[in-house]
C-alpha cells in the first residue's frame, strides 16, 4: 500500500514525543576535570574517572547542575527539591564503566512546557508542548569502525575508541506525549527543536550545533486512526542531525507506519535510524530481548538539593526570552510584522541590534543589512556578516545621518569595503566620495547652472518650482554626484528667491 | 630493633637514628624471604621502590627536615588499592599484570608521610570473601597455624602483620574484611566511619559499604596509621569534610572510667564458638575493672543485617565490576579477529572472574532486575535504615558497643569453601557496622580454650566518633597485656626461619 | 520450590556478559535458590513506612568548580590496553549500532 502524506493524514492521527540531548559547553567534564574541547587528538582529554579505571570516583560539575537548572527554569519546569543520580546499567564499548551515570526517578527538573508557533492554513497557531523532565547525564566515547566494505559497523573488522567525549555533560529534555498536531506534526516537531535551540543559545549553555552533535534529537512517533481514542505503538528514530531532518523524519515515519497499518501489519516498538539521503528510517540494532537497565541510586554521589536561595540567584541570571526580546525590539524600532519576521528568518536580528547599539538608526540599519548587503551576500552564497563588519555598517549609517554621505554614495562606500578596499574612511578618501557640502563650492556650481540655463532659472523665479529639477540635475552632474541633492535644492531655491 | 617490634618503637628508633629506614626495610624483606613461602601474604614486592623511598627518607632525616611520625616505617598494602606503576590485581586473574596509571589517595598520603610500601598483599578476589581462599593466586596461610585461613577478604595484610613481615598494613572493609582477619590472626584492625578515609583508588566492591582502614599489631600503631591516611579528599564525593578526631591521643589516654559499654544481645549465642564467647566475656569483665559500666542493649534488626548485606553488596558489585570487559585494560580472552566485542567480553569475564565473584554478580544482577528491585534491593535498603535506627537508639544509652568480632576462630583451609552460606556467616557480627556506616575495631582478647587460636574483640563507635574505639581499645589492650605478661603474638608458634 | 530457574540464570548471565557452561548454570541456579531463600527475609521488616537508605552520610550538594585540570597523557591512558592503534583503544568489532 502506498499512501502519501496527505492521504495518511486524512485517516490517521500522529502522536509525537521528542527527546533532545544537549551537550553542555562547560569547560570541564561532568564528573572529572578533563577538558571538553571539540576536535582534540584522541584520548588526550581523559583521566581515571572518565576512563572508568578501577578505583576512580566521580565528582559533580557545579556549572553543569546550574546549566541544567537554568534550562529547566526557561522551560517553566519545577525544580525538584531533592534530586539524585542513578546508574543505568548496560554494556557497550563506548561506555567506560558499562553503566551511565544519569538520573532515573528523581530528575532535577519536571513538568514544564514550551509554546511553539507555526504557520498553518488558518494563520499562526500556538502549540503548547509539555515537558516531562530535564535531567543530567554523561556522554559516551566515540567509536570508529574499521574494515568491512562500507566502513559501517556490519562487516567491520575492529573498532577504535576515543574517550575524549566520554563524560562530557549531557542534558536530556523529554517531552510528554504531544497529541493533536494533526497534519502539522512535522512542523511542530521542527519548531519545538528550533525553539529549544534558541533558548539554549540564549542561555549560552551549549553550542547547540546539530551537525557537531551538541544537540541531538530522537523522534518518537505513533499513529492511531482518527477518533479511535487509542494510542498506537511508537517507534523511536535516532540520527536526526538537523532541523530539516526532524521534519522529514516525522513525515517519513508517518508514511511508513500508516502504510504498514494499511497492509494489516502491526508496528513494532523499536529504535530506528534516520537516513539523510532518502528521508526514510530503517531498523536499528536488533535486540532479541529488551535491555533491563537495573537502575539504582548512584552510591558514589550524594543528592543534589537545590535550595530556594540558589534557584533565586540562578533566576536572576536568566536572559530575556527570545520571544520577549523580539517583541521589545519590534516595538522599540516600530517594525511591521512582516519585516520583523524577515529579519528573524534571515538570522540578522542580532546583527541589526548590535548595529543599533553602535548608534545607528534602527530603520537604516535594517534596510542596509536586509537590503543591499543581503543582496550581495545571497549572490555570493555567504552570510551577510562575512562581507562587512557591524562596525563599518554603523559608521556608514552615521555618515549618512550626518549628511556626509548620500544613500547613493554610501552604496559605493559599502561596495568598496566589501571589495576589501579598507574601512569606510579609506574608501571615501581613495574614491573621493565625500559629499560636497561646502556652500561656497555648491554656490559656484549653482551659479554656473543658473547662468547656463537662464530660461529655466527664470521659470523657477516665477514660481515654477518643479522646473528646478533640471538645474539641480546639472549641479549634481557638475559635482560628480557628490553634492547633497537636498542641500543643492535648498540653496538654489533660496538663490532664486523661492 | 627487630621486625617483632611495634611501629611506634620502630618510629622512635628511626627518629633517634638508631637504625636507618633502608636497614629497617631490608630487615623486613629478609623476614618476608624467610617466611612468605609458607604464609603467602604477598602477591608483589616492590623492593626497588621501597628502598628508594627509604633512602629518600633517610636523606631528609639526615638533613634535619621535619618528618611525619611514621616516616621510614614499612607497610603492606592490600592489593585492592591502586599504586601507580605497581601491579594491582585485587586478587583476580582479570587484572593480572595491570599497572594503574595513578595512585590512590591513601597511597599518596602514605608516600607523603614517608611510609615505606613494601608490596601488595593477597586478598579474596575483589574483596569478596572471609578467608582469602577466593584469591586467584592461592590462599594465604594463618601464621598461627598454616593449615588455617587468615580471615578475609584482607587475609594477606593481617597475616603479614602476624608474621612480622610488616608492622603496618592497609586493609579495606566492606562487611568485616579488616576486622575479621584481625580477629583470627591476633592483630588489630579498624574500619573508620564511612567517608573517613578516601575511596579514590580503592577498587570498588560495594561503594556504599567499602572503607579503607589501618591495621597493625597494637592499638597505638593503628591510631598512628589512621591519622596518616584519614581526612577529607575532594576527589571522593562521599568523603567526610570535617577534621579527623584525635585517635592517637585517645589510644594513649588509657582511662575509661565512667564510660558506658553496650553489649549487643543479638551478637552472641547460637553460632558463636564457646571459647570465643568466653574470651569476649572475660574482656568485658576487664572493662568493668577499669571502671566502665556495662549496659545490655538489644538491636533486633541486626538479625536481618546479613540478608540485607548479601543483597546490597552483590547489587553494587554487579555494577562496579561491569567495567572489567577487556576493552580498556586487563585480561582479554578470545580476540581472534573474528569474534565480536560482546563475545570477547563474555569469554573474558568467564575466564577472569572466580566462582564467588560470578555468584555475587549474578545475585546482584537479579536483585536489581525490574520486577525484583523492590522485593530485594529496595527492601535491603530499608533494613539498612532500621539497623541505623537500632544503633542510634543504642548509642543514646552507651558510648560504644561491643561484641565478639567473629563467631569462630580460624577454621581450616577448605573447611567452608563449598558452602557459601556458611562462609557468609563469618561476617555476622561485623556487617551491621558497615550497614550503618559507623566505626568498628577488632583487637585481640585472648586465645580460645578449644584450639589456642586468637579471638577478636569488636568495639563499635558512633559515626564520626572513631576516637572512642581507640580510647576503649587502648585501655583494654593495656589491661590484657598486663594480664598476659606479653603481647598475644608472642604466644604464637614461631614460623620456620622467622625472627 | 525453585525460586529461580536455569533459564533465568542464563538470562542474568547474558545481562552480566558472562558465558557460562550448562553445568555452571545449573549449579548456580541451585545456589541462587539457597541464597535467595536466606536473603528474602528482608521483606519481613521492609514495610512501606520505612525509608530506604542509600547513603550512610547525610550530606548533599557535593560539587566541584568548572575548572580544567591536567588529564592523563595518551600513553598513560592507553597503558593498560590489550591493543591500541593510532592513539585509540583497539577493540573487536562491535555488532549492532545505537
Amino acid at each position: 500500500m502506498s499512501l502519501n502524506y496527505d492521504q495518511v493524514i486524512e485517516k490517521y492521527e500522529p502522536t509525537l514525543g521528542l527527546e533532545v540531548h544537549v551537550e553542555l559547553n562547560t569547560k570541564s567534564k561532568m564528573f572529572c576535570s578533563c577538558a571538553t574541547e571539540f576536535g582534540a587528538s584522541p584520548n588526550t582529554q581523559t583521566c581515571p574517572v572518565c576512563l572508568g579505571l578501577p578505583g576512580a570516583l566521580p565528582v559533580v560539575n557545579k556549572r553543569a547542575i546550574e546549566s541544567t537548572i537554568l534550562i529547566g527554569l526557561e522551560l517553566n519546569c519545577s525544580i525538584a527539591p531533592y534530586s539524585r543520580f542513578a546508574r543505568k546499567n548496560y554494556f557497550y564499548p563506548d561506555m567506560p564503566k558499562n553503566f551511565q551515570t544519569s538520573q532515573y526517578d528523581e530528575p532535577i527538573c519536571v513538568n514544564g512546557f514550551l509554546d511553539v508557533q507555526i504557520q498553518t492554513d488558518e494563520g499562526e497557531k500556538t502549540f503548547k508542548i509539555e515537558i516531562e523532565r530535564v535531567h543530567m547525564e554523561e556522554d559516551t566515547g566515540k567509536s570508529l569502525h574499521v574494515g568491512g566494505s562500507t566502513g559501517r559497523i556490519h562487516g567491520a573488522e575492529y573498532s577504535l575508541l576515543d574517550y575524549n567525549r566520554a563524560g562530557i555533560p549531557l542534558v536530556e529534555i523529554v517531552t510528554k506525549v504531544v497529541p493533536n498536531t494533526g497534519k502539522y506534526a512535522p512542523q511542530v516537531a521542527r519548531a519545538y527543536v528550533a525553539a529549544l535551540r534558541d533558548i539554549l543559545r540564549g542561555l549560552k549553555v551549549s553550542d547547540v550545533k546539530m551537525e557537531q552533535g551538541s544537540l541531538r534529537c530522537d523522534v518518537n512517533l505513533s499513529l492511531a486512526q482518527i477518533n479511535s481514542g487509542k494510542l498506537g505503538t511508537r517507534s523511536e528514530t535516532k540520527n536526526v542531525n538537523s532541523l530539516r531532518s526532524v521534519e522529514r523524519a516525522v513525515i517519513g515515519e508517518v508514511i511508513r507506519q500508516a502504510n504498514r497499518l494499511e497492509d494489516g501489519e502491526r508496528i513494532i516498538q523499536e529504535t530506528r535510524h534516520f537516513l539523510e539521503e532518502s528521508g526514510q528510517t530503517r531498523p536499528g540494532r536488533s535486540k532479541e530481548k529488551a535491555e533491563d537497565y537495573r537502575y539504582f541510586p548512584e552510591p558514589d554521589l550524594v543528592p543534589v538539593v537545590p535550595d530556594a536561595k540558589w534557584i533565586e540567584e540562578l533566576k536572576k541570571t536568566l536572559p530575556e526570552k527570545p520571544a520577549d526580546r523580539r517583541k521589545r525590539l519590534q516595538s522599540t524600532w516600530s517594525v511591521p510584522d512582516k519585516e520583523m519576521a524577515a529579519m528573524v528568518n534571515a538570522e540578522l536580528l542580532d546583527t541589526v541590534e548590535e548595529t543599533v547599539l553602535l548608534g545607528a538608526d534602527p530603520t537604516k540599519a535594517r534596510s542596509w543589512w536586509l537590503g543591499e548587503i543581503s543582496r550581495i551576500a545571497n549572490d555570493r552564497s555567504v552570510a551577510a556578516t562575512e562581507l562587512i563588519s557591524i562596525k563599518d555598517v554603523a559608521q556608514v549609517i552615521e555618515l549618512i545621518t550626518k549628511g556626509e554621505l548620500t544613500d547613493k554614495l554610501a552604496r559605493q562606500v559599502v561596495e568598496g569595503v566589501i571589495a576589501g578596499e579598507g574601512s569606510p574612511a579609506d574608501v571615501i578618501t581613495k574614491r573621493g566620495l565625500k559629499v560636497v557640502s561646502d556652500d561656497s563650492q555648491l554656490m559656484k556650481a549653482i551659479l554656473d547652472a543658473v547662468t547656463a540655463q537662464a530660461d529655466t532659472a527664470q521659470r523657477v523665479r516665477e514660481g515654477n518650482i518643479p522646473a528646478a529639477g533640471a538645474l539641480i540635475g546639472a549641479v549634481m552632474k557638475a559635482t560628480g554626484g557628490q553634492a547633497d541633492a537636498a542641500k543643492v535644492r535648498e540653496l538654489l531655491l533660496k538663490h532664486l528667491g523661492q | 630493633m627487630s621486625v617483632r617490634d611495634n611501629a611506634s618503637v620502630m618510629a622512635a628508633a628511626l627518629n633517634k637514628k638508631e637504625i636507618s629506614a633502608v636497614e629497617l626495610t631490608n630487615q623486613h624483606y629478609e623476614q618476608i624471604a624467610a617466611v612468605d613461602k609458607d604464609v603467602h601474604a604477598f602477591l608483589y614486592l616492590d623492593k626497588e621502590g621501597a628502598l628508594a623511598q627509604a633512602a629518600a627518607v633517610d636523606k631528609k632525616r639526615a638533613a634535619g627536615e621535619k618528618l611525619s611520625p611514621l616516616a621510614g616505617v614499612p607497610l603492606a598494602l592490600k592489593d585492592v588499592m591502586t599504586q601507580k606503576g605497581i601491579p594491582t590485581t585485587c586478587g583476580s586473574k582479570i587484572l593480572e599484570g595491570w599497572r594503574p596509571p595513578y595512585d590512590s589517595t591513601v597511597v599518596t598520603k602514605l608516600k607523603n608521610a614517608g611510609v615505606i610500601i613494601l608490596g601488595k598483599t593477597n586478598m579474596d578476589e575483589f574483596a569478596m570473601g572471609s578467608s582469602t581462599e577466593n584469591s586467584a593466586y592461592g590462599p594465604t596461610h594463618n601464621p598461627w597455624d598454616l593449615t588455617r585461613i587468615p580471615g578475609g577478604s584482607g587475609g594477606g595484610s593481617s597475616a603479614a602483620l602476624a608474621a612480622f613481615e610488616a608492622p603496618l598494613a592497609i586493609g579495606t572493609d566492606t562487611g568485616g574484611s579488616i576486622r575479621q582477619p584481625a580477629a583470627v590472626t591476633g592483630t588489630v584492625g579498624v574500619k573508620p566511619t564511612y567517608g573517613g578515609v578516601s575511596r579514590y583508588g580503592l577498587v570498588a566492591f560495594s561503594s556504599s559499604l567499602d572503607q579503607a582502614g589501618p591495621c597493625a599489631r597494637t592499638v597505638l600503631d593503628t591510631a598512628l596509621l589512621h591519622q596518616a591516611i584519614a581526612g577529607y579528599d575532594n576527589k571522593d564525593s562521599t568523603s567526610i569534610n570535617q577534621a579527623v578526631p584525635d585517635v592517637v591521643a585517645a589510644a594513649k589516654k588509657l582511662d575509661i572510667k565512667g564510660m558506658k559499654i553496650g553489649v549487643v544481645k543479638q551478637l552472641a549465642g547460637d553460632g558463636y564458638q564457646k571459647g570465643v564467647e568466653d574470651k569476649f566475656n572475660q574482656a568485658v569483665a576487664e572493662l568493668v575493672k577499669l571502671g566502665a559500666e556495662i549496659v545490655e542493649v538489644s538491636c533486633p534488626n541486626f538479625e536481618y543485617a546479613l540478608a540485607a548485606y548479601y543483597l546490597i553488596a552483590p547489587s553494587e558489585c554487579s555494577s562496579n565490576l561491569a567495567r572489567f570487559d577487556s576493552m580498556r585494560f586487563g585480561l582479554r580472552v578470545g580476540d581472534d579477529g573474528v569474534k565480536s566485542a560482546e563475545e570477547v567480553m563474555n569469554l573474558t569475564r568467564q575466564a577472569g572472574f572466580g566462582r564467588e565473584v560470578k555468584r555475587r554478580i549474578i545475585l546482584g544482577t537479579y536483585a536489581l532486575s525490574s520486577g525484583y528491585y523492590d522485593a530485594y534491593y529496595g527492601s535491603a535498603q530499608k533494613v539498612r535504615t532500621l539497623i541505623k535506627q537500632d544503633f542510634d537508639a543504642a548509642f543514646t544509652k552507651c558510648d560504644v558497643l561491643v561484641s565478639p568480632t567473629a563467631p569462630t576462630t580460624a577454621f581450616k583451609i577448605g573447611e567452608k569453601s563449598n558452602d557459601p552460606l556458611a562462609m557468609y556467616l563469618n561476617d555476622i557480627a561485623t556487617i551491621p557496622v558497615n550497614m550503618a556506616g559507623i566505626g568498628g575495631m577488632s583487637l585481640p582478647c585472648g586465645l580460645a580454650a578449644e584450639d589456642n587460636l586468637p579471638v577478636g574483640f569488636q568495639i563499635m563507635s558512633p559515626a564520626m566518633k572513631d576516637d572512642r574505639m581507640y580510647l576503649v581499645g587502648g585501655a583494654l589492650e593495656a589491661a590484657l597485656l598486663s594480664k598476659w605478661g606479653k603481647p598475644i603474638l608472642d604466644f604464637a608458634p614461631k614460623l620456620v626461619g622467622s625472627k | 520450590m525453585a525460586a529461580i530457574s536455569r533459564d533465568e540464570v542464563a538470562n542474568l548471565a547474558r545481562l552480566a556478559r558472562i558465558t557460562m557452561s550448562d553445568d555452571e548454570l545449573d549449579h548456580l541456579a541451585g545456589e541462587m535458590d539457597v541464597i535467595l531463600g536466606a536473603v528474602a527475609r528482608v521483606q519481613e521488616v521492609a514495610s512501606a513506612d520505612v525509608a530506604p537508605t542509600s547513603h550512610p552520610l547525610a550530606v548533599n550538594n557535593v560539587t566541584r568548580e568548572d575548572v580544567v585540570l591536567p588529564s592523563l597523557t595518551p600513553s598513560e591512558a592507553l597503558s593498560g590496553a590489550p591493543a591500541t592503534d593510532e592513539g585509540r583503544f583497539k577493540v573487536p568489532q562491535i555488532l549492532g549500532e545505537e
